[in-house]
């Protein structure tokens, strides 16, 4: 099956253009930039709106109009400006509009740096603005799923009419990885709801506001219904060689990818472990966890953050198992040999009947 | 008595179709706006509406509603209806006429929200002549919230955040439509007030014209109409009618600041979409586009090599490593190709990691390297000790640094940039060093090579120099190799 090589960030535009997404607004942010480039260089030719927004800010509210035109719309930033969308965000979120926002994250906070970091999970994940809200998190681990589920947040944001965030760190965006497309495009049709300047549309009104207190909280209500609808069918999660597994790696986006690696060796090693991945961060796989549980005798964390994922795993396990953390910041990645020496560790400290050390250090 | 004489009248004017009969988003009174008396957003959407009527335009409006007094527009309007957040109505309103480049679309703002909050968003959407009418209420101060200070309060006038009156200190009353006119893309801007009949008669004229210009293409249109706000300036409607007149003026003067209307062209009709079927091709996706098959025949050699490359930004690492990706991949093997660069565009240092295999690839981050390609002192001293043993250190100079701590690795160091400088160009010297390495991956196949190459070195000179050069580089290292055999 051919394949191309590309960028995950370039892969994210050409699996939205095919998803029917026509409207990108963005402003440029390393390293999220390559998609902004991207779109102003595909969408114009598929008959799409890319315009370049003056800020974030306006990028957002860009993405409320052009949702309330019925439009499938995106736009790309990093943490910095993640920020500053996130007014728009609760908007959107609050008129329950559709759009799709590629997050690829730097370090922070303030200025930070471009390099990669995962520190955006609160503000991406618990919905960094106002209001009763929720957005729906999909973390990629590879390019291929950059694409793949490019294509399902444009589904999930039309079937929820809500944002969706397509969370990947800077390393997954950067990366270039072998990656095929499906040979067809969508063209999603005009949701009765919009306002797109016609007579059929002309009695549409698109509005956050709620003046009455009955009423607002009845809205609330209705998007609390509608996310609960969500954590029941949207959940998704890999379970890579986590039957069995004892010791069981917690982490999502690049650090998944170091997590394979370091589970497949210590897996050669006789060591039983597994690697436990959300690809939903919100809704959180919860269940995952809880059926591993019983099995498995410890939980390890790997963030490149101060431990933002970690207060959600062990929330879904509620004190069951024992959960330890690992991470690194400022833009370093967790390295295969500090991950694998915990891993050694905890096998110590919680796999009693494992073979004597000097017999596995020789396997290694 | 006599009986009262017949009396026959018509209404010259009704209630313009435009607006709804009852209000019945409104919770209460739904016969009645929920502006004060006096309140000029009364008038100005009744011209609104009158306007959309005459062009016959209001299936094809769309109303942007902002923060402020008028944020319940969409009550009044029978028309396609969008609320906005705070100041943000002319991005909202950008991307509506964008991606429906048939409606009528009316961004309707306040001062605060207008010439504050949104100073950005209108500073743009203007500047980049955006096909939208803006109407713009300017009372000189916040009014929903209380009667704070606005940017257009006057001097001296006193306000629930300026007590004492506003002095320099706060600023300048801001004349956005002056601010606004000194751009190149707007194509009509005219400040007209409420403050007397003759004024609304000329408001009325404005408005039905910004709008006329959006129906005929023209780009971006903006009327100020300076409006009394009885409740929040504690006057009487009449009192505060004449304030508008008498004092307001004074400070915004009225009169047609940019009229472009006769030069401006209307917009090009765009052009059609492609055909849906189309789309994968354009993009460049097309399995037909795609070589169809691995050009090496048979199954994927059997390699698994993990590669480093580092040098200065410039000198090509980053596309060394995307030559052997490309060129793996084109053999069948799974591959990834990650970067590592600073902020600088050039003279920094950057660096990638390859890994090439017939499994799945785990992590592509390479920590322990088969192959180091350092084409710098600074990138061999940081990454030569993750070499894993037995690997391969090829290094652009004369010898390593004494202080590398490069045990049970080889070592091809060179002076590859000399190397290439005699080939025909120093740029080179990442291909050769690429050739270095290619015959270590001896079994990749030179037809994958030669493909990847083809692919990303677009420049007939530059693919023949890079050719050059990869041979270039086999062969040195075939005789490194000989040498060390021949030693041993």
């Amino acid at each position: 099956m051919p394949k191309q090589l590309m960028k995950g960030n370039e892969a994210i535009v050409k699996s939205a253009i095919l998803a029917g997404c026509r409207g990108f607004y963005g402003y440029p942010i390393t390293p999220a930039s390559e998609i902004t480039e991207a779109a102003a260089a595909w969408m114009p030719q598929v008959g799409g709106v890319f315009l370049q927004a003056e800020s974030e800010v306006a990028a957002i509210n860009m993405l409320y109009g052009a949702a309330s035109a019925g439009v499938r719309c995106m736009t790309a930033s990093s943490g910095p400006g993640i920020s500053l969308m996130q007014e728009g965000i609760s908007y959107m979120a609050g008129a329950e509009l559709p759009c799709v926002i590629a997050d690829i994250t730097r370090g922070g906070p303030g200025l930070g740096n471009i390099a990669s970091e995962q520190s955006d999970y609160h503000q991406v994940v618990k919905g960094g603005g106002h209001g009763n809200y929720r957005t729906l998190v999909l973390a990629p681990h590879s390019v291929q799923e950059m694409a793949d589920l490019t294509a399902l947040s444009f589904e999930l944001a039309d079937r929820y009419r809500n944002p969706v965030v397509l969370l990947a760190d800077g390393f997954i965006g950067q990366m270039m990885e072998p990656v095929e497309f499906p040979q067809s495009a969508t063209e999603p049709c005009l949701p009765r709801w919009a306002v797109a300047g016609t007579a059929e549309s002309r009695g549409n009104a698109i509005t956050s506001m709620h003046l009455d207190t009955d009423k607002l909280e009845s809205h609330v209500r209705q998007l609390e219904a509608k996310y609960f609808i969500a954590e029941q069918r949207e959940v998704r999660a890999e379970d890579w060689h986590t039957e069995g597994a004892e010791i069981v790696l917690v982490g999502y986006g690049i650090v998944a990818r170091i997590l394979k690696g370091v589970a497949a060796e210590a897996r050669a090693a006789g060591l039983p472990v597994g690697v436990l991945r959300p690809i939903t961060l919100y809704p959180f796989p919860a269940l995952h966890f809880q059926r591993l549980a019983p099995r498995a005798r410890v939980f390890l964390v790997v963030e490149m953050s101060n431990g933002q994922m970690l207060e959600d795993v062990r929330l879904a396990l509620n004190g069951a198992r024992p959960v330890e953390f690992l991470n690194r910041m400022g833009g370093n990645a967790p390295t295969h040999h500090e991950v694998l020496e915990a891993v050694r560790e905890l096998a110590r400290r919680h796999l009693p009947a494992l073979p004597a050390e000097e017999e596995w250090i020789v396997h290694v | 008595m006599s009986s009262e004489p017949e009396v026959s009248w018509e209404i010259a004017r009704s209630k313009p179709a435009s607006f709804y009969s009852t209000y019945e988003r409104k919770d209460e009174l739904q016969h009645a706006t929920h502006y004060c008396p006096g309140c000029g957003h009364g008038i100005i959407h009744k011209m609104l509406a009158q306007a959309i009527d005459d062009l016959g335009i209001q299936d094809r409006t769309v109303l942007i509603s902002p923060v402020g007094c008028s944020v319940f527009a969409y009550y009044y309007f029978d028309v396609g209806n969008v609320q906005a957040a705070h100041g943000r109505a002319p991005a909202v309103a950008t991307a509506v006429k964008r991606s429906r480049p048939g409606s009528v679309v009316i961004a309707y703002q306040g001062d605060g929200d207008l010439s504050a909050i949104g100073s950005a968003e209108i500073l743009h959407a203007a500047n980049r002549g955006e096909a939208l009418t803006v109407i713009f209420v300017n009372n000189a101060i916040y009014s929903m919230t209380g009667g704070q200070m606005a940017p257009t309060t006057l001097m001296g006038q006193t306000s629930t955040t300026s007590p004492q009156g506003r002095g320099a200190h706060e600023g300048y009353p801001l004349h956005v439509s002056e601010l606004l006119a000194t751009l190149e893309a707007p194509v009509y801007i005219e400040r007209v007030g409420l403050g007397d009949n003759k004024q609304i008669a000329q408001a009325a004229r404005a408005v039905r014209r910004a709008l006329d210009n959006q129906v005929r293409g023209l780009g971006f249109s903006l009327v100020e109409i300076l409006s009394p706000c009885p409740t929040i300036w504690k006057m009487t409607p009449v009192e505060a009618q004449h304030w508008v007149r008498d004092v307001m003026e004074g400070t915004f003067p009225l009169g047609v600041l940019r009229d472009r209307t006769q030069s401006a062209q209307s917009d090009a009709v765009p052009a059609p979409p492609p055909l849906l079927s189309a789309v994968p091709r354009i993009l460049g996706i097309a399995k037909t586009g795609l070589p169809a098959e691995p050009s090496a025949v048979g199954a994927a050699p059997d390699l698994n090599l993990q590669v480093r490359m580092a040098g200065f930004g410039g000198q090509g690492v980053l596309l060394i490593g995307e030559v052997l990706a490309e060129a793996g991949l084109d053999a069948g093997l799974e591959v990834s190709w990650l970067p590592s660069y600073g902020p600088e565009m050039r003279s920094g240092t950057s660096n990638c990691h390859v890994r090439l295999a017939r499994e799945l690839i785990d992590s592509p981050l390479v920590a322990h390297p088969d192959v180091l390609v350092a084409m710098n002192e600074p990138s061999v001293r940081k990454f030569c000790a993750m070499v894993r043993a037995g690997g391969w250190i090829l290094y652009n100079g004369e010898t390593l640094p004494e202080d590398c701590d490069w045990k049970d690795v080889h070592v091809l160091a060179r002076p590859f940039t000399r190397i290439a400088k005699d080939l025909g160009d120093a740029r080179a010297a990442n291909m050769v060093m690429l050739g270095a390495l290619l015959e270590i991956a001896g079994n990749l196949p030179r037809t994958s090579i030669e493909s990847a190459l083809g692919r990303l070195v677009r420049n007939p000179r530059w693919l023949a120099l890079d050719e050059a050069a990869l041979a270039s580089g086999r062969k040195l290292m075939r005789e490194a190799c000989a040498e060390a055999n021949h030693a041993s």
